[in-house]
């Protein structure tokens, strides 16, 4: 299990956690439920932790496959540089963001999942991974070299005579044959 | 719109009624719980207790269906079975993975609604026991049982608890915490993200299904869920008694206190089954592995593809089928799919493997692939195979005319056909159904050919030699070539040989036009069905699917099978 990297793991399961923890708070406070509070936190927390897990890092081997619109959100995830780039820091604000909806029935599961994503993404920190944005490749512009602006001042190298002999058993094939390869 | 009903029906057919059954299931259930024996429960959970139970149900089958689309070996067997029978039914048999994926969404779809569901009852019932007013009817119901704590209707028995304690309490809030948890884990990593790349991953993690089941069948051993006991409906009529609450128990009143029992746990009896059938499926695969599998020789083709040539004793294959190889040396617990590249005709068989990951890379050097010299045949690790299975390349001699599509590493299955063609009509001259195959070899990089192109130059050869040059006619396409190679090729235009492959027919670039090329082979062969085979991605087969739906008009054919991995 070498080259697995543990943060698009717990990138998926923070992402399902997030949605989970705003489906339990939605249903906490439609239905009224006795400490409805804490499914108030569930639903600012469950969305929250979507918004930061929708995006998808750069994997550091192999090609790395884009959520749908997720530019935007790699734009925001970005600007708070380090906080958002290193692991622990989500490790420990998962931890944290799970602890509150544990207290009510309707959240305690977004709870125990967050807690598992934090555990995820503590293992994947640990390894040394970290968050890298997605960015559209900027167009590369090739500039002309510039020995293509002057013309060639001597005339092409030659073969030694003996290779520069027509080969007139196939005179046709001859004129597309080159004794030296053509390219690099 | 072409011939739709003849590549779609079956599937559509198969959905539909599963569809149904869970309509059916769910919508049963749910009336039910609005019978008179669940009345003082509903007076206490109102709709939410037939939200609950109606999922339940469609849970049960769901759960049941899951197991059976990955008894591999069952299938293989049904499939051969039913070979003979109907073509169409064994294709559908192909599509096992997706339709147990689609079991996977609705198990994860009726599981929110049964949580949410029991998220309402939990505080329902909680709700009972707080508001402790005798003159309030869900207060004196669950005041029943109180003393010998047998016939009560509120699970939750004290007011000095939360919702949440009752659920790490219970028997089947503690299972439904722990199933519920490991089919998110399971569903998590089974993202295609995961899947592809992480396949370990994947493959350890779905194995909590066996706690999913485990937990299932335990889920309903409390009997959480009571209605009125049959006795006790004669004793006490809820619509007449539920509004005489302050009679109960008197003498000389009609209405007796209701006594509540819970239903039997129902679960295990839709998923033994399938479950003794997945334990018989794992263990044949034991069985299958523990045969004496030697290896005979190993090749290292370029493009880091190793050849691996075995023997095992009684292996018997059919064309294009796949095998799950396994090498303890490497890891006791992997298991990967390969397919054949060998005729069933050769007395040994062969797997074609690009060393792309962990376990190829281990595999590779196990068999000392990088070494140059004659290894020593004891040497060679120790291999185990399950297998054969079976899938839609073993259909191709069925149809008069084929097109066979390949893209990249996805050749392989067709390398088997080629060579048993060889075989059969070659070496033995025997009639074949088979009239005439149209090879389609889509690659990026010219390395890749190596392996292929000596099997198709020998096939050129032989087939020269036999003057049946038109029975085979193939089109190898390079996706991608870099700029010197490019200069070299137009300079080679004219040779009679193509300077890549070195066959006679010519390499050509680029994508190939498939809506000319159907259109060529419908012109070419009116009346006949022609079977289209594609190894390869997904989008391609998105192409050629909808090419075969709209070429499939009048009276040619085009039936589409694809292979997937």
């Amino acid at each position: 299990m070498g080259k697995i990297e543990w943060a698009m793991w717990a990138n998926e399961q923070a992402l399902a956690s997030g949605l989970i923890l705003l489906t339990g708070g939605i249903v906490g406070v439609a239905g009224q439920f006795r400490g409805w509070q804490f499914a108030a936190y569930a639903i600012a927390a469950g969305a929250f932790v979507c918004l930061l897990e929708y995006p998808r890092s750069k994997r550091t081997k192999g090609t790395s496959v884009e959520r749908t619109g997720q530019y935007c959100f790699t734009v925001c995830v970005k600007s708070f540089g380090p906080l958002t780039r290193n692991y622990y820091v989500r490790a420990f604000l998962h931890a944290a963001l799970s602890v509150p909806a544990g207290f009510l029935l309707a959240t305690v599961l977004g709870c125990v999942c967050l807690g598992i994503a934090s555990l995820i993404y503590l293992a994947a920190a640990i390894r040394g991974e970290h968050w890298e944005p997605i960015l559209p490749k900027k167009e590369m512009v090739r500039k002309p070299d510039d020995s293509m602006k002057n013309p060639p001042q001597n005339p092409p190298p030659r073969p030694p005579p003996e290779t520069r002999r027509k080969r007139v058993d196939d005179l046709e094939g001859a004129a597309y044959d080159n004794p030296i390869p053509v390219g690099e | 719109m072409g011939n739709f009903a003849a590549n779609e029906g079956l599937s559509i057919f198969v959905i539909l009624v599963w569809l149904g059954i869970n309509a059916f299931l769910f919508v049963h259930f749910y009336m039910a719980f609005l019978l008179e024996r669940w009345f003082y429960t509903r007076v206490l959970l109102g709709q939410a207790l037939s939200w609950a139970r109606a999922p339940a149900a469609c849970l049960n089958f769901n759960c049941m269906l899951i197991l059976l689309p990955v008894c591999r070996n069952l299938l293989s067997f049904l499939r051969g079975t039913i070979q003979c029978c109907s073509r169409t039914a064994a294709r559908q048999l192909d599509r096992n993975i997706t339709f147990h994926k689609l079991v996977a969404y609705m198990i994860a779809f009726h599981t929110a609604v049964h949580i949410i569901a029991h998220l309402f009852n939990f505080e329902y019932f909680m709700d009972a026991q707080l508001n402790r007013n005798s003159s309030l009817l869900p207060f004196v119901l669950s005041e029943i049982g109180s003393g010998d704590n047998a016939s009560f209707l509120n699970p939750i028995r004290t007011n000095n608890t939360s919702p949440t304690i009752v659920l790490f309490t219970t028997i089947a809030g503690l299972t439904g915490v722990a199933i519920t948890l490991a089919l998110i884990l399971i569903i998590t990593s089974s993202m295609e993200v995961i899947r592809r790349s992480y396949f370990e991953v994947f493959w350890y993690t779905h194995h909590l299904f066996v706690i999913f089941f485990i937990g299932l069948v335990f889920h309903g051993a409390g009997r959480i869920v009571r209605g009125q006991t049959l006795p006790s409906l004669q004793t006490n009529d809820p619509e007449v008694c539920s509004t005489r609450v302050e009679e109960w128990g008197n003498n000389g009143s009609s209405c007796a206190v209701p006594k509540f029992a819970g239903n039997p746990p129902q679960t295990w009896k839709w998923v033994l089954g399938p479950m003794i059938l997945y334990v018989c499926e794992r263990i044949v695969r034991f069985y299958r592995s523990h045969q004496k599998v030697v290896i005979t020789k190993v090749v290292m083709h370029p493009s880091k593809t190793l050849e691996l040539q075995m023997k095992r004793k009684g292996f018997h294959m059919e064309v294009g089928q796949y095998v799950f190889i396994q090498c303890p040396s490497v890891s006791r617990l992997e298991w990967h799919p390969f397919t054949l590249t060998s005729a069933p005709e050769e007395d040994y068989f062969s797997a074609h493997i690009r060393i792309v990951g962990d376990w190829t890379q281990a595999l590779y050097e196990a068999c000392a692939g990088d070494q140059t010299e004659p290894q020593d045949a004891w040497k060679l690790p120790k291999i185990a195979i399950d297998g054969p299975f079976g899938t839609a390349s073993e259909d191709v001699f069925r149809y008069e005319v084929v097109m066979l599509v390949g893209a990249g590493i996805g050749v392989t299955p067709f390398a088997s056909i080629l060579k048993s063609v060889w075989y059969k009509r070659i070496q033995n001259n025997q009639d074949v159904f088979t009239k005439k195959i149209y090879f389609y070899w889509l690659c990026p990089e010219t390395e890749a050919f190596e392996w292929f192109a000596d099997l198709l130059q020998s096939l050129e050869a032989q087939m020269t030699e036999k003057g049946v040059m038109d029975f085979l006619s193939y089109n190898i396409y390079l996706t991608r070539w870099k700029e010197k190679e490019a200069a070299h090729f137009r300079v080679h235009h004219e040779a009679e040989n193509d300077p890549i492959t070195g066959l006679k027919q010519k390499t050509l670039y680029g994508k190939p036009n498939w809506d000319n090329e159907f259109s060529n082979v419908a012109a070419k062969h009116p009346g006949t069905k022609v079977g289209v085979f594609l190894c390869g991605p997904p989008q391609l087969g998105k192409s050629l699917e909808k090419q075969s739906l709209s070429h499939s008009e009048g009276d040619v054919k085009f039936i589409f099978n694809k292979e997937n991995f």
